[in-house]
């Protein structure tokens, strides 16, 4: 004997074990004293060699390390340990995305007390990586000149959800009249107020204020952190 | 494409409510924010493929849109995006950053059947 169907409200949001794997990373992130920055573009546009550039610039200073995710090769880490820093790849096989499950096992036998910078290169995809998060600090979407001004109103989930956006490949602008100025308003539209950075990882033009600023941001976790353990004693 | 694997996390969701409750469902009822990442299409299309085999098989999965609602701090007052290419307030053009609703990706309800 069947009855007749009925309604039961549940409540759960999909990703929330995701959400939750999240949060205790953050945790543990910010119990260590780590600024983690996660960096998410299409494919092509330059993140690993921004990477480079900038885990050999902050090394001098810092301890910094780096997770990468890539569908299935190792390129990208062996090219990351050119900057002395160590680098763990995470091969997603046919998963378009980093998920919070896949950060804390990277993490296994990393002591992230000795660490300052962690950063997570995502796989190249604008469209996946937006609904997953990671326990970042930072998140960084990434645009190339080559790509084109209009890449923020094609995926605008993805530049919302970033609190910073580079324009890589600033050397070639000129060659591919790359227009800074659309291309700027494009970002505002999706994302009022949101920084940006204009760089080239080939010449080294705009890295220092990156830096200068992932260095103050930095400091203000640690000054938190430092007040947040004072305030146990 | 990681429709595939949302769908499969809403199906292992209500297969565990159904085991639990001894029941059978015929529905679920999602909400799916406009500024969820997720297409509704491609998650439909995914949902019918990965119920096959499971107890979900023969469901429906009946997707609610949301439209994302942003925070006005110069007129005090949530508005509606016409689209999520402008964050701007639909009645004073200010810039409106702060998202009050959009992100919905969550299973609201089941319809069961004993």
């Amino acid at each position: 004997m069947s009855t007749p169907p009925r309604l039961v409200e549940v409540r759960q949001k999909v990703l929330k074990q995701n959400d939750l794997l999240a949060r205790s990373l953050r945790q543990r992130f910010h119990d260590a004293g780590i600024y983690v920055v996660s960096l998410v573009s299409s494919p092509g546009s330059g993140k690993t060699m921004f990477l480079e550039k900038t885990l050999s610039r902050l090394h001098e200073q810092y301890r910094v390390a780096a997770l990468v995710g890539d569908l299935a090769t190792e390129n990208d880490a062996a090219r990351l340990a050119r900057s002395q820093a160590p680098v763990k790849q995470i091969i997603t096989g046919t998963v378009c995305h980093l998920e919070a499950s896949m950060i804390e096992r990277a993490l296994e036998g990393w002591n992230l007390d000795e660490l300052d910078f962690l950063f997570i290169e995502n796989v190249g995809n604008l469209v996946c990586p937006s609904s997953y998060d990671l326990g970042e600090d930072f998140r960084l979407v990434l645009m190339s000149v080559t790509e084109g001004e209009d890449k923020p109103l094609k995926y605008p989930t993805i530049f919302n959800t970033a609190d910073a956006a580079v324009i890589t490949k600033i050397d070639l602008a000129e060659a591919v009249e790359f227009d800074a100025l659309t291309a700027n308003n494009n970002i505002q539209s999706v994302r009022p107020g949101m920084q940006v950075f204009e760089v080239s990882a080939k010449t080294g033009a705009g890295v220092e204020p990156f830096l200068q600023y992932l260095e103050s941001r930095f400091a203000e976790l640690r000054r938190d952190s430092r007040g947040g353990r004072a305030a146990h004693y | 494409m990681h429709e595939l694997s949302i769908a499969m996390s809403i199906i292992a969701m209500a297969e565990e409510e159904a085991r639990q409750r001894g029941v059978q469902v015929n529905a679920v009822h999602l909400k799916l924010g406009s500024l969820s990442g997720v297409v509704k299409e491609a998650l439909l299309f995914s949902y019918e493929l990965a119920c096959e085999g499971t107890l979900l098989e023969g469901s429906r999965l009946l997707i609610e849109e949301v439209p994302t609602v942003v925070y006005c701090p110069d007129c005090q007052a949530e508005r509606t995006l016409a689209s999520i290419q402008r964050f701007y307030c639909s009645v004073c053009d200010s810039p409106a950053s702060e998202v009050v609703q959009g992100r919905e990706l969550e299973v609201v309800a089941l319809e069961i059947q004993q």
